[in-house]
C-alpha cells in the first residue's frame, strides 16, 4: 500500500533539514500509529505526503501502490486515495459545508473518470454519515469549519474521510481537543470504515486513542526519524515511562 | 499652473463640451429645473484628472465629446434575471422601447417614461427630479450628476403606492457601437409601500445614468443590477436616496468587466429606526478600472448603515473604492460598518481605497475595514487535499470571498442568479 523509503526534508526557504530518513511500509488493511515528541517531524511527514508546499525532498521517496506520489499534485494525490485529517483543520469563510465535500467528492470521481454523484444520493449519503458522527444539519450548512468547537472540527475531519472513501487515512493528532465521549464517535467512525483493504496511519501523543482505533504496528519518531517499531506494547510503554528511555536506547545503539 | 487658471481651463472645457448639447423640451418647470442644472455644471466644471475626488479614476474618457466605440458583446447565454417574473422596461442605446417592454401598470404601481413626466404637471416629480441631485453637490461636486439632470433624454418614474408584487426591470440593451447614454429615473416609494427595482445591461458605448429614490417612511425599497459584460463601455452613475423613518433601503451591484465603472452611491437617512445597505461585487481583468465611490449620512437616530463592496482583480485590472459615513451630531445609536476588500488573483492589479469617518454624535458604533490580499494559500491547500484542482478550488475561494457581498441580495432567487452569473464569469476565464 504505501512506502516511504529513506525520505529526507528541508525546509524550501531555509536550510533547516526536518525529516532525516524516515522509512515506513504500510500494508493493505493495516492500521499503524506513530508517536514521537513535540517537534520530532509527525506532521511534517504527513505534509509532505499529502503534498503541501514550503518543504523539499532532498532524497528518498513516496510509494502508494507502487506509484511514486512525490511528483503528483495534492488534488492528485487525493485522487489517488490519499487522505489527511488535519491536525489543525482550516477555517473557510464563505464556502459552506456541504458545496465543499460535494465538490471534492465529485472533483475526486471525475479524476477516477466515474461518473459524479447526483445531488439527491449525496445528500443521502452525507445526512447518514453525519448523523453516526452526530454532526447535525446546521453545521452541514456552515462554512467549513468557522466556528466550530475544536471537537467538532475533528468530526469534521471524519466526516470528510467517510465521504471521500480513501485507500489511505492519516489521522494527525484527531484524538486532541476531544471529549471522552467524542473520542468513542470519532473512533467508531473510523473503525467503520476498517474493510481489511483500507490503511490508517494514526498520530497520536496518547495510548487511550489507540485503546478504540487499535494498531498492528507502533513507531516512534524522534528527530526526524523512525527510531523503533513494535506491537501495541510499545505504546503503552510510552505512556508509563515517555520518551526519556526509549531515546537513551537509541543513542546507544 | 495656479489655482485659477485651473478652475478656468475647467470651466471652459466644460462649455466646449455642452456647446453642442440642447436640453430636453419639457414642461416649463422642467426646462427651468434643466436650465438651472446647466447653470450649476457651467459654474462646478466636469471633473478633472487633478480633482481630489477623481485621483484614482480619470474622467476625461467620459468628459470626451464623443464616446470611444465599444464593441458590442454577444453573449451566448440568457440575460441575467431571465428566469425572474418580472415587468420588464426596455432601452436600446437609452432609448425607451415601447415595443420590446411590458405595459406600464401594475397594481401599487405608477410609471411613466421621463419626457412624458416632465412635459405633464406631477406634483410629486416636480418635487423630485434633480432634487435630490442637488443637494448632493455639498460637501462634494458631482458634476457627471448634474450634467444628467440638465441632459437627460430618457428614463422613467414610478411610483410605488403599495407592495408591488413583481421587481421592475430595466433592461439597458447595448446595440450601436458610439452610442452615448443619458438617463434619468426619479422613484417614489410611498409609506408602508415595497418596491424591488432590477438593471441590467451595458446601456450604450457611454453610459451617464442618475437614479433618484425617495424611500418614506415604513417603506422598503430593493435594487439589484448587474452592469453588463461589454468590456469597452465606459459608465459613471449616481444613485441618490433619501431614506425616511423604519424604511428599509437595499442596492446591490454586480459589475464583471468594463474598462470605466463609477458608481457613486449618495444616501440620506432622515429618518429613525431605518437601515441602508450598498453592496457591489466587481470582477475584471487587464484593463478593467472599477470604482465605487459612496457617501452615507447619518441624520437620523438608531439607524443601521452597511457598505460591502469586494473586487476581484486580475492582470493589471484596477479597483478603487471610496467611501464615507457621516454622523450629524443628533444621529446617536448609529450603527455603521464599511468594509471593502480587494482580492488580487496577481501581481499586477491593483486596488485603492479610501474609507472615511466623519463622526459628530458621540453615542455611535462605527467600523470600517479595507484589506487588499490574494487567495489564502492554507484554504487552498486544505480544498486541494481533499481533491479540488486547484484552479476550481481558486475559484471556490473566489466566490467565498465575494459572499458577503452577494448575501446582501435579499430575494433568495435573485441571489442565486446573480451567484451563476458569477461562477459563469470565473468558469470562463479558465476555459479561455
Ligand atoms: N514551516 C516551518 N517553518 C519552520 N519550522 C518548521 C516548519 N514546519 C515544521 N517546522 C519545524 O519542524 C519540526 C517538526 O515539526 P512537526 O510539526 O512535524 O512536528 P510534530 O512531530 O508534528 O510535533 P507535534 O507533536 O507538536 O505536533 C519542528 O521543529 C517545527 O518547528
Ligand atoms: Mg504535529
Amino acid at each position: 500500500m504505501l512506502e516511504i523509503k529513506n525520505l529526507h526534508v528541508k525546509l524550501e526557504e531555509e536550510d533547516k533539514q526536518i525529516l532525516k530518513g524516515v522509512d515506513l511500509k504500510v500494508g493493505e488493511g493495516e492500521v499503524h500509529a506513530i508517536m514521537g515528541p513535540n517537534g520530532s517531524g509527525k506532521s511534517t511527514t504527513s505534509y509532505v505526503l499529502s503534498g503541501r508546499d514550503g518543504y523539499e525532498v532532498t532524497e528518498g521517496e513516496v510509494l502508494l501502490d507502487g506509484e511514486n506520489i512525490l511528483e503528483l499534485e495534492p488534488e492528485e494525490r487525493a485522487a489517488a486515495g490519499l487522505f489527511l485529517a488535519f491536525q489543525y483543520p482550516v477555517e473557510i469563510p464563505g464556502v459552506g459545508n456541504m458545496t465543499f465535500l460535494r465538490t471534492a467528492v465529485n472533483a475526486q470521481r471525475k479524476a477516477r473518470g466515474e461518473e459524479e454523484l447526483s445531488a439527491t444520493d449525496f445528500l443521502k449519503e452525507i445526512r447518514a454519515k453525519a448523523k453516526s458522527l452526530q454532526i447535525d444539519a446546521e453545521m452541514l450548512k456552515r462554512p467549513v469549519n468557522v466556528g466550530f468547537s475544536g471537537g467538532e472540527k475533528k468530526r469534521n475531519e471524519i466526516l470528510q474521510m467517510a465521504m471521500l472513501e480513501p485507500k489511505l487515512c492519516i489521522l494527525d493528532e484527531t484524538d486532541s481537543g476531544l471529549d471522552v465521549d467524542a473520542m468513542k464517535l470519532v473512533s467508531e467512525g473510523v473503525n467503520a470504515l476498517r474493510d481489511g483493504k483500507r490503511s490508517f496511519i494514526v498520530i497520536t501523543h496518547y495510548q487511550r486513542l489507540l485503546d478504540h482505533i487499535k494498531p498492528d504496528v507502533v513507531h516512534i519518531m524522534s528527530n526526524g526519524r523512525i527510531i523503533k517499531s513494535g506491537g501495541p506494547e510499545l505504546a503503552l510503554e510510552v505512556e508509563n515511562n515517555g520518551y526519556a528511555d526509549l531515546l537513551a536506547e537509541v543513542e546507544q545503539a | 499652473m495656479k489655482r485659477a487658471e485651473l478652475k478656468q481651463r475647467k470651466l471652459d472645457a466644460t462649455s466646449a463640451r455642452v456647446e453642442g448639447m440642447t436640453l430636453p423640451a419639457g414642461a416649463a418647470w422642467a426646462e427651468a429645473l434643466r436650465q438651472d442644472a446647466l447653470s450649476r455644471l457651467l459654474a462646478m466644471g466636469l471633473p478633472q484628472g487633478r480633482d481630489e475626488y477623481w485621483r484614482w479614476t480619470r474622467p476625461d474618457t467620459l468628459n470626451a465629446d464623443a464616446p470611444k466605440p465599444a464593441t458590442v458583446f454577444d453573449a451566448k447565454e440568457a440575460p441575467v434575471f431571465s428566469g425572474i417574473d418580472r415587468l420588464k422596461i426596455v432601452f436600446v442605446d437609452g432609448v425607451f422601447d415601447a415595443e420590446a417592454s411590458d405595459a406600464l401598470d401594475g397594481e401599487n404601481l405608477e410609471i411613466m417614461r421621463l419626457s412624458d413626466a416632465l412635459s405633464a404637471d406631477i406634483h410629486w416629480v416636480k418635487d423630485a427630479y434633480g432634487v435630490q441631485e442637488k443637494k448632493a453637490q455639498d460637501p462634494v461636486e458631482r458634476p457627471f450628476a448634474t450634467l444628467n439632470t440638465a441632459f437627460a433624454t430618457d428614463g422613467v418614474v414610478i411610483r410605488a403606492t403599495g407592495k408591488v408584487a413583481k421587481p421592475v426591470s430595466l433592461i439597458y440593451l447595448h446595440r450601436n457601437e458610439t452610442s452615448d447614454a443619458i438617463l434619468h429615473h426619479v422613484i417614489r416609494v410611498e409609506e408602508g409601500a415595497d418596491l424591488t427595482v432590477l438593471e441590467n445591461g451595458p446601456a450604450a458605448a457611454r453610459f451617464n445614468k442618475v437614479m433618484e429614490v425617495e424611500v418614506s417612511d415604513k417603506a422598503a425599497f430593493h435594487h439589484v443590477r448587474a452592469q453588463g459584460r461589454d468590456h469597452e463601455r465606459r459608465a459613471v452613475t449616481h444613485v441618490f436616496a433619501t431614506i425616511g423613518q423604519e424604511a428599509l433601503f437595499k442596492s446591490f451591484t454586480m459589475t464583471a468587466n468594463g474598462v470605466l465603472t463609477r458608481n457613486e452611491v449618495v444616501l440620506d437617512i432622515q429618518g429613525d429606526d431605518s437601515m441602508a445597505h450598498v453592496a457591489g461585487a466587481a470582477l475584471g481583468d487587464g484593463d478593467f478600472h472599477h470604482d465605487d465611490t459612496v457617501f452615507i449620512t447619518h441624520d437620523a437616530e438608531r439607524c443601521e448603515s452597511r457598505q460591502v463592496f469586494k473586487k476581484v482583480l486580475r492582470n493589471g485590472a484596477k479597483g478603487v473604492f471610496q467611501g464615507k459615513i457621516l454622523v450629524k451630531a443628533g444621529a446617536q445609536k448609529t450603527d455603521g460598518y464599511q468594509i471593502s476588500q480587494g482580492l488580487l488573483l496577481d501581481g499586477d492589479s491593483q486596488f485603492l481605497a479610501k474609507p472615511e469617518l466623519e463622526i459628530y454624535a458621540d453615542d455611535v458604533a462605527c467600523s470600517h475595514g479595507s484589506t487588499v490580499g490574494a487567495i489564502d494559500d492554507e484554504a487552498l491547500f486544505y480544498l486541494r487535499s481533499r481533491g479540488v484542482p486547484t484552479a476550481e478550488a481558486t475559484d471556490l475561494l473566489t466566490l467565498a470571498f465575494l459572499a458577503e457581498a452577494i448575501e446582501e441580495i435579499e430575494d433568495e432567487a435573485i441571489a442565486e442568479d446573480i451567484l451563476h452569473r458569477l461562477e459563469g464569469w470565473l468558469t470562463r476565464r479558465r476555459a479561455g
